[in-house]
């Protein structure tokens, strides 16, 4: 049976961390698991854990009036779910639901955040890393807001 | 004798002249989507040569004008093209009906070089209208499945409500050695697919990048950033191939319309390998 560190080591995110660096980030670990269409992260709740996706599909979505809410993106396996947790005030700015069943690590925020506190090292790798994730995110979200398919273009 | 200049680009057209049309007829039409239609023309009298799958027919509504279109299938000497209405003579286009007459002249252009993908993996991807110009590539994937490695059609659109082609989407799905993917750029909750740009889909097929060659097409900026993510991902940059938009008139190379610096895109492309165009992209348009 896979331990947390196996899974860890799976993810991309976490691609050619040394073993025990992945230890030290399991130690905040745990499986869980979402049915179809349970709520994930609420807007404006606290940022206390994010999710590393290992199946299924989530939707990242925003509550618009009137409209209801609109899915802005989704993510599969592999994916990271939430980065609030990363900078204060540690509070969700979307929603997020499991489109279909869902396994992920759930990494708890705080104790991550002591961890790398604890050694710089480590907190130094782990931003360089969600930030280039952050990077990508911004510029695929740049594409949709061009609606390249619209407007008479291919 | 033909004025030598005339030659230029005409080589695989068999009809009375480069400019002059040839009649064809709607044997069906079908409406993909709001702006958007499908038609079949069989010839009246003789048939064009044989269109390949990246070459294009300027199609004439007559009295009104002409336009390029893509070829989107082949079923013997029927032509099938798809025609999204954005002009007059597109509106035109769009608005025959089985019976009426449409002129042809083609078929123009390098389409896609689909031999040089046999015994490879192949990632087709197509943004919005884009995926008409592959689609016969997925056929020819399909019906000779066993000359491909592994396969991956990855496809974008606006929404939902905008998918191109959904009943042969659905069939290329029921494929289970076929890997179609789906994405929107925007969708409400009751949408189960993906969403978000159709780059993401890049990377997550199981094909071996180095033994790759991708067909990319759709708008520009889109197959821009698909062959930047391929490329990324490994695939080898001469084995990506985008086919290219631009205002193309007489198709033979004269008039420069479509020109892009040496190249003219309705003669050298529209089907360009990503080393050729890809120093022309980064020249910017005023």
């Amino acid at each position: 049976m896979k331990t947390i560190s196996d899974l860890l080591a799976e993810q991309p995110v976490f691609a050619g961390l040394a073993p025990e660096t992945l230890e030290l980030i399991a130690g905040c670990g745990q499986n869980v698991r979402f049915t179809t269409d349970e709520r994930i992260l609420a807007e404006n709740e606290p940022a206390d854990r994010f999710y590393l996706l290992r199946s299924g599909r989530v939707a990242v979505e925003i509550d618009t009036p009137r409209q209801g809410p609109k899915t802005i993106e989704t993510i599969g396996a592999g994916d990271l779910l939430g980065v609030s947790w990363l900078l204060p005030p540690y509070r969700w700015t979307f929603d997020a639901r499991a489109v279909e069943p869902t396994r992920a690590l759930a990494i708890d925020a705080a104790c991550l955040r002591r961890k790398c506190d604890a050694d710089p090292a480590l907190g130094y790798e782990l931003f360089k890393r969600f930030a280039g994730l952050v990077r990508d995110r911004l510029n695929t979200t740049r594409l949709q807001l061009l609606d390249l398919y619209g407007n008479g273009a291919s | 004798m033909a004025h030598p200049d005339l030659e230029v680009g005409t080589e695989a057209f068999s009809g009375p002249g480069p400019m002059v049309p040839l009649r064809y007829r709607v044997r069906s039409r079908r409406d993909d989507l709001d702006d958007t239609v499908t038609l079949e023309l069989e010839p009246v009298d003789e048939p064009t040569a044989r269109p390949g799958p990246g070459q294009f027919n300027m199609l004439w509504a007559f009295g009104i004008g002409e336009a390029p279109i893509s070829l989107a299938g082949l079923d013997g000497d029927v032509l099938v093209h798809t025609i999204r209405r954005v002009g007059a003579v597109t509106a035109a286009l769009c608005a025959a009906v089985p019976g009426d007459e449409i002129g042809v002249r083609g078929p123009y252009g390098v389409g896609w070089d689909l031999d040089r993908a046999r015994g490879r993996d192949v990632v087709v991807v197509a943004g919005g209208l884009g995926l008409a110009p592959v689609r016969p590539i997925v056929t020819e994937l399909v019906d000779h499945r066993d000359q491909f490695g592994r396969v991956a059609v990855l496809v974008g659109a606006r929404s939902p409500d905008d998918l191109l082609y959904r009943d042969e989407l659905a069939e290329w799905r029921s494929h289970l050695d076929l890997d179609v993917e789906v994405t929107v750029d925007t969708a409400t909750p009751s949408w189960r697919g993906d969403v978000g740009v159709v780059t993401r889909l890049i990377g997550r097929n199981p094909n071996e990048p180095a033994n790759t060659t991708a067909f990319v097409c759709g708008p520009e900026v889109m197959m821009r950033f698909c062959a930047l993510a391929l490329i990324d991902d490994g695939t080898p940059p001469d084995e990506i191939f985008v086919s290219m938009e631009r205002n193309m008139h007489c198709a033979i190379g004269h008039c420069g319309h479509c020109q892009l610096d040496a190249l003219f895109v309705c003669k050298d492309g529209p089907v360009l390998s990503w080393p050729t165009v890809e120093p022309l992209l980064r020249v910017r348009e005023r």
